[in-house]
């Protein structure tokens, strides 16, 4: 008998597919995070692959915090361009001009906790119902917990305790008027898997992601890239060093890691024989233990 | 506009395979009551597998410094929750990822304490296989009935049985045999298709994933060479075909300016270009003109798979209807019984009604009546109570308002299952299982 049998990353894309449609077909105004990080940029695929030949059907929100990889917006505009997506950027410092958020101070300043602030003015003043977003379940353990319509209150936030059970496929987007749910697609995806899906369907990456050469210095063990938003300590050296990104987020936080890969191929050994989490590097989890879940229940992507 | 290749870098798949493309994918859930050692055996299986980092390692070597344990805790891998944290328990179901060689696994990592028997159901719901922990120093307790039991309800195709702590009845097999003649005395009774036995030690790692020396008396596999090797492909009817609309694609582009697909996942069954097909509700029919995945012609899609078919007549067709074979059309009704397992802590109530989503459709219900309650401890029936309140598993009757195409749940898990929501709260408060 004929074998019917997909292989792992085909069951991951048609469950994701399968998500999505359901975001479509169950809320009036849906929108995708979009943050130019390799999570989203597979989400993007995802979508234009469920519901091909038509648009994707989901305005693209990118949450701009001001401190990005000149690399990563200069990658969105193309990508939306290319293929013809709608895109809206709302703006942190916006945030910060009319007084909803406050800059952090000191060297560890970010403008990741202020994110929030301006996520949840953008769903409300977008009137969005429903916000699609790259979260993987692999990455964090307060994510491990988390459904795939993860429902929030009408202050957009998250109540680990009160999850809605999900059961088999069938997705439950009820709602009353003012609240919303976040969606996560991919929840099943691990760091290796989304890279082998970027590897099999060709889809086009910035190049942070591969090796290059950039001015960095070394903060209790991580890497950072030098640029205008962070202020060095007197102890900290900038050095020139072979580098990649791991993951893309601020450059105040997002550590990079030494590497030499230049090649998909690379990369997918150089996870494989990992033995750090790709958050690992990233400053804003090492806060607290309970970092993530304290962000999450506020409203955090 | 031109691929910037400065930024944009787009690399053409070589055909090479690193070594990690062509694997299955797994879904098992875990049970086992307080104490059994259920967090090990899903820290021995992470960690033996090497899927536990050094990061993970070390925030879990300082929290267990923190509240002073003796070892390093791997339960505090698997508690995600600052409550969970705090109060040493896990509330909700976890999901968990580790690859191996052969296949790459998801596991529904869930608490075993009878108040969550709704997180066990939840977490049943999507898996290949259940693998229930026995503490070899008790045999088969109540609870191992009650996993057990609801393993078969929620028709999980391979139920692998680990006695666990083998180590402390000095690796008897004795022990071990007295077990499985005790499991099978009450398993007869339900409708389990495929049970394994693997004695083991989480705690030492005895026949987790490496081989144990401790019992040579022991031949079978190790649990993980069970896991890699369960055959899951048959695990999807591939039968009767069966394919619920989700959504209708209509670009109205110039390029496409009639396209009209219709989008869904194949719920049964394989469907072929060129066969015949049936609508329903409206029984029209026609023929598969196309199946497409992203402008990739397919010539069969089968489940799980997420495709857009598009058909050879202009047939007015919208999410909730589904498409089948003419000569195999599944039941249509709107009297149905079903097996419910109560999620919520409003108990249900007779007579009431409740929205109900069912694969892609929508439609309301009313509960008619309770044909008997089961107890979950000791499996008997009980057709004199009518309550059905939070963790209960009942049989009941409902009438829908429109009418449900549906095959029973033993038949197929997907156009099988239901979930009913409260339409006060937007709450899912019940997980059904049509019989």
């Amino acid at each position: 008998m004929k074998k019917y049998n997909l292989n792992h990353l085909r069951e991951l894309e048609a469950e994701s597919i399968y998500v999505m449609r359901e975001v479509a077909a169950q809320f009036e105004n849906p929108v995708m995070l979009f943050s130019g990080g390799k999570d989203s940029i597979v989400m993007f695929f995802l979508a234009r692959k469920a519901f091909f030949p038509s648009r994707i059907p989901f305005t693209m929100l990118h949450i701009d915090t001001g401190h990005n990889f000149p690399e990563t917006l200069e990658y969105r505009d193309w990508l939306m361009k290319e293929y013809d997506a709608r895109l809206e950027v709302k703006y942190v410092q916006d945030s910060i001009n009319s007084g909803k958020a406050v800059e952090e101070k000191g060297f560890n300043a970010s403008r990741n906790l202020l994110q929030t602030v301006t996520l949840l003015d953008a769903l409300e003043s977008l009137k969005v119902d429903a916000a699609i977003g790259g979260g993987r379940r692999d990455e964090e353990k307060a994510r491990a917990k988390e459904r795939f319509f993860s429902h929030r209150d009408e202050f957009g936030q998250w109540d680990p305790k009160n999850q809605r059970p999900e059961l088999w496929n069938i997705f439950n987007g009820k709602k009353n008027m003012g609240e919303h749910f976040r969606v996560f697609p991919i929840s099943n995806w691990t760091e290796m898997d989304v890279w082998q899906y970027i590897y099999m369907e060709n889809i086009p990456i910035p190049n942070l992601y591969f090796t290059h050469k950039r001015e960095v210095f070394n903060r209790d063990g991580v890497w950072l890239a030098n640029s205008p938003y962070i202020n060095l300590k007197p102890t900290e050296d900038i050095e020139m060093r072979e580098v990649r990104c791991r993951t893309i987020g601020d450059m105040t936080c997002t550590g990079v890691t030494l590497s030499q890969a230049d090649s998909l191929e690379d990369i997918i050994q150089e996870v494989a024989a990992s033995r750090v989490t790709e958050r690992g590097g990233r400053a804003d989890d090492k806060r607290s233990e309970a970092a993530m879940e304290d962000r999450k229940k506020e409203g955090y992507f | 506009m031109e691929l910037n290749n400065d930024i944009v870098v787009k690399q053409e798949y070589s055909g090479k395979d690193t070594g990690y493309l062509d694997m299955e994918l797994l879904r098992f859930t875990t049970a086992g009551s307080v104490d059994d050692g259920k967090s090990t055996l899903i820290g021995r299986l992470l960690y033996d597998s090497k899927a536990i980092f050094e990061d993970q390692m070390d925030a879990i070597e300082q929290a267990s410094l923190r509240k002073g344990d003796e070892h390093v805790n791997l339960a505090l891998l698997t508690d995600g929750l600052r409550a969970e944290r705090e109060q040493g328990i896990t509330i909700d179901v976890a999901y968990r990822y580790f690859a191996t060689p052969k296949r790459k696994f998801i596991i529904a990592d869930t608490p075993g304490h009878i108040q969550y028997t709704r997180n066990m159901v939840t977490g049943a719901s999507t898996a290949n296989a259940a693998v229930i922990l026995v503490d070899a120093r008790n045999g088969v307790v109540e609870q191992t009935i009650r996993h057990t039991y609801i393993a078969s309800l929620l028709q999980i195709p391979h139920i692998i049985i680990c006695v666990n702590k083998m180590d402390l009845v000095d690796h008897s097999e004795e022990a071990f045999n007295n077990i499985v003649k005790d499991f099978g005395a009450f398993s007869e009774k339900l409708d389990c298709k495929d049970v394994r036995f693997v004695p083991i030690s989480a705690l030492n790692g005895d026949n987790v994933v490496d081989r144990s020396r401790n019992m040579d008396w022991y031949d079978g596999p190790t649990l993980i060479y069970l896991l890699e090797n369960l055959y899951i492909a048959n695990d999807h009817n591939l039968t009767n075909a069966r394919f619920p609309v989700q959504y209708v694609v209509r670009p109205q582009s110039n390029d496409y300016p009639d396209y009209r697909g219709y989008a869904g996942r194949v719920a049964g069954g394989v469907f072929k270009k060129d066969e015949k097909v049936m609508v329903l509700p409206s029984g029209f029919t026609s023929e598969i003109d196309a199946i497409d995945l992203l402008g990739t012609e397919l010539e069969e899609a089968y489940p799980p798979q997420s495709v857009t078919i598009t058909l050879k007549d202009d047939i007015d067709i919208s999410r909730g209807d589904m498409i089948v074979r003419e000569d195999d059309v599944p039941n249509v009704d709107q009297d149905i019984d079903l097996m419910v397992c109560w999620l919520n802590e409003r108990p249900m109530i007779m007579g009431g009604k409740y929205a109900v989503k069912h694969t892609s459709s929508d439609v309301r219900c009313m509960v008619k009546d309770v044909n008997y309650k089961v107890n979950i401890n000791n499996l008997d029936h009980d057709t004199e109570d009518k309550s059905v309140g939070l963790n209960e598993i009942a049989s009941i009757k409902i009438r829908t308002t429109k009418p449900l195409f549906y095959d029973s749940y033993k038949k197929n898990r997907i156009t099988g299952s239901v979930i009913i929501i409260d339409e006060a709260t937007n709450e899912t408060v019940g997980a059904g299982m049509i019989i």
